[in-house]
């Protein structure tokens, strides 16, 4: 069992509990899983219409200084250097040998960067960036537990949030941000960013609001509500690493396919040293996603086989519920990283065939 | 609040047993059991003629977040299973104790249905859960 008496709650615990939701532990808080409208429907909501998570439990840094820009290029891989203030990006934070402590976004303002990283790596993220931030010019300051996030998402997700903003939401591109007024709460990020492939925002600000924006939000009966169950399906869907699930302390962002994040001409950065030889030597695994023909799906922890070898364990698995099949993720040998390589995947006991397939697995998102 | 109709027998698992007419028994997972599982999208049910014992597995059912074996509340042989929910998984979570109903079995003994819990007792059950 877990003990529930260390578990924290976000702003929004009591509204959750009132709408029905099944609330279970997650990142060492109290977090709603679904409401009473069920996973599958709650997905649906997203991918067709609208739907609301609270994802307070996610952490954020900020970091001030003349430095600020410097401290965090070097200790995360993208190029914060090329965002201009009102831009994001996403990224990952590595150790010297490597291997990701976590995967997080990046913010410019104007005169600081904000850094939003798992609820459930809060702590091991800010110490072990803390060790290089001596080095620089600059400060860093844990505000997680100040600051509410909510994400509104689905392709009705604009029309709803415009009627309750006068910022001008067309001038926010994908990865690109405002600080604005939603609901009558001032200086709330409004961020053109999420997690599930659709179109939507994702809006940051002081926890005390949480309960007004919820409600501003939901009002109109357009939005449903939507826990972490959809959301680890709607990522999924589009491919999403989950840290955890795809990544962990062992993985490289090269064998996790997020080569794409790491930027080696941006000049030194923590872990580039060891990614540099990792290329040089070639990787030995590979982070893929499949698909099985069966009825029974990939769940984490199954074990995989490539090319009848054991190949780990199945990381992220599920049930898509909009393409109706089971999909799910795996590191594997470059030999059967390619798409239509054959896998195996043990599902209680019996083995049974999965096909790798190119990720996303869903193709339509509004955002994409 | 969970449906816990008084017609019907049930098991510490979960499931219940409706006695028919014709002596034979239909099965399935309790209201409870549904909502605790979440959305189901996939159960595996023994073909007719499957002949089993008392607590032994029958069956499987996936939801999205879990998986589930099925025991067998009474000992018997199956003599019906409940093919629409090939298609339609989810009546098991919108109609558990009407279209959602999965298998219908010959009971090897007739008390044995009898020896199950009542609605009372399962409410007493899944409350001290």
């Amino acid at each position: 069992m877990v003990d529930t008496t260390t578990l924290k709650r976000t702003p929004l615990y009591d509204v959750h509990v009132a709408l029905g939701a099944k609330i279970v532990p997650f990142a060492g808080f109290e977090m709603p899983v679904q409401y009473p409208t069920g996973i599958t429907a709650e997905h649906k909501a997203v991918r067709e219409k609208a739907g609301l998570f609270d994802v307070s439990h996610m952490g954020e840094f900020v970091v001030r200084g003349p430095q600020a820009v410097d401290f965090v290029n070097y200790v995360t891989t993208n190029d914060v250097a090329a965002l201009a203030p009102g831009q994001a990006q996403y990224s990952t934070i590595l150790r010297e040998d490597g291997t990701i402590v976590d995967d997080c976004l990046v913010y410019r303002v104007e005169d600081r960067v904000l850094m939003v990283v798992n609820g459930s790596n809060i702590d091991k993220d800010f110490a072990h960036i803390s060790r290089f931030v001596k080095k620089f010019n600059a400060t860093l300051e844990d505000i997680s537990d100040k600051i509410a996030l909510l994400a509104l998402q689905g392709p009705d997700a604009a029309r709803i949030l415009q009627k309750l903003t006068d910022t001008d939401l067309s001038k926010i591109k994908y990865y690109e941000f405002i600080i604005g007024k939603v609901a009558g709460v001032e200086k709330v990020y409004i961020s053109r960013t999420g997690y599930t492939g659709e179109d939507g925002f994702e809006l940051y600000f002081g926890g005390e609001h949480a309960v007004r924006i919820w409600n501003a939000l939901t009002a109109s009966g357009e939005v449903t509500p939507t826990g972490l169950g959809a959301r680890d399906s709607l990522r999924l869907e589009m491919g999403m690493a989950l840290y955890g699930n795809d990544l962990d302390d062992t993985t490289t962002p090269l064998e996790a396919s997020l080569g794409w994040l790491v930027k080696m001409k941006k000049g030194d950065f923590v872990g580039r040293d060891a990614l540099a030889k990792q290329k040089e030597r070639g990787l030995e695994r590979k982070l893929v996603g499949f698909t099985t023909a069966e009825r029974s799906f990939p769940r984490h922890g199954y074990p995989v086989f490539a090319a009848g070898r054991p190949s780990g364990e199945v990381r992220s698995g599920t049930m898509s519920p909009t393409l109706g099949i089971p999909i799910g993720t795996a590191y594997v040998p470059p030999a059967s990283a390619a798409e239509g390589a054959a896998l195996e995947i043990e599902i209680r006991g019996k083995r049974i065939s999965a096909t790798v397939q190119k990720m996303p697995f869903y193709k339509n998102g509004s955002r994409l | 609040m969970a449906n816990i109709p008084n017609d019907l027998q049930y098991t510490e698992e979960h499931e219940y047993v409706r006695k028919g007419k014709d002596g034979n028994a239909e099965i399935g997972i309790t209201d409870f059991a549904q909502g605790e599982l979440g959305d189901i999208v996939y159960i595996e049910l023994p073909k007719v003629g499957t002949k089993f014992g008392k607590h032994d597995v029958f069956g499987t059912i996936e939801a999205v977040k879990a998986v589930s074996e099925l025991f067998a509340p009474i000992a018997g042989e199956v003599v019906a299973i409940n093919d629409r929910l090939d298609k339609e998984p989810a009546l098991v979570n919108t109609d558990p104790y009407g279209a959602g109903w999965m298998i219908k079995v010959k009971p090897s003994s007739a008390s044995e249905i009898d020896g199950l819990m009542k609605s009372d007792a399962y409410t007493k059950h899944i409350g001290v859960k």
